[in-house]
């Protein structure tokens, strides 16, 4: 039990738990924001697998570091795009739930 | 000052902060996905982004942990904070009109996922590797950063600059129609 911080499986399934939220957020939310909020979980779930294997088991630990960092520049640029289209959508239909978006009868 | 602390006692105390770190993260990851209203749901994604910037701190990685802070809970949290403000979801009134199911199969879903991602590493044979070529200090990961992972570094500039165009163009489209 004293030595939970220094195993690999806890941190591989802190990751599988985040994966697994952002996957139920993604699923149940009606709303393009819930939706975006749900994406973020799935990021940081793999951004925490990267990061434990990173430190247990790669030869060189700078790896999975920059990595990470690529997946975080990457999270804010698909945040910003995703509100951008949000602000775009709700301007115009007036809404911003998934089921209303339905133009291309999806 | 100088306190100090009994061997005995230090990884019982590491262990509850790392406890304490997983809890919050869960709890964080709980209230995004569950609360009813958005800017809730965006605190949740704060705290939780707060116990993963701890968890990456036990993984050998300040930097990240600090770049997590920075990045999430300065910009990209700040940012959904904006699209709420735009964009005003009422999800009382959605959750009114979406069918039953939905939240009994996605819990199904993620659980499933979850149990599937978090079985298969449990059970695989991770090999430990016979050397280490350096620690990962934050002046290494720069120096990879510049030399090794250079291209890395260039196309995330370039990836960020699109970015940000983009969402100006694509939040300026259709503003004209609704003068008129």
């Amino acid at each position: 039990m004293l030595t939970l911080s220094t195993q690999l499986n806890t941190y591989l399934f802190i990751g599988a738990m985040l994966f697994g939220f952002g996957v139920f957020g993604l699923v149940k939310r009606p709303s393009l924001i819930g939706m975006l909020i749900a994406a973020e979980l799935v990021l940081c779930g793999a951004s925490v697998n990267f990061m434990a294997f990173n430190r247990f088991l790669a030869p060189d630990p700078t790896v999975g570091q920059i990595f990470t960092l690529f997946i975080m520049a990457i999270a804010a640029a698909e945040a910003a795009i995703a509100m951008s289209i949000v602000v775009a959508v709700y301007r115009n239909y007036k809404s911003i739930e998934t089921e209303d978006l339905v133009d291309l009868q999806g | 000052m100088n306190i100090s602390i009994s061997p005995d006692l230090v990884p019982i105390l590491r262990e509850g902060i790392f406890l304490g770190l997983v809890v919050v993260t869960v709890f964080g990851a709980m209230l995004s996905t569950l609360a009813k209203r958005m800017t809730r749901a965006v605190l949740g994604l704060v705290v939780c982004f707060l116990g993963i910037a701890g968890i990456y701190y036990f993984l050998n990685s300040p930097f990240l942990a600090l770049m997590q802070l920075l990045i999430y809970v300065g910009a990209v949290a700040i940012t959904i904070c904006f699209a709420i403000m735009l964009a005003e979801p009422d999800e009382m009134k959605m959750a009114a009109k979406t069918p039953g199911l939905a939240g009994p199969f996605a819990a199904l879903l993620g659980g499933a996922v979850t149990w599937v991602l978090a079985s298969t590493a449990m059970s695989a044979q991770w090999m430990a590797p016979a050397v280490k070529i350096n620690e990962g200090s934050v002046k290494q990961v720069g120096e990879s950063l510049l030399t090794t992972y250079s291209m890395v570094f260039e196309l995330v500039s370039i990836v960020l600059l699109v970015a940000i165009l983009g969402s100006v163009v694509v939040a300026s489209y259709g503003r004209d129609k609704e003068e008129c």
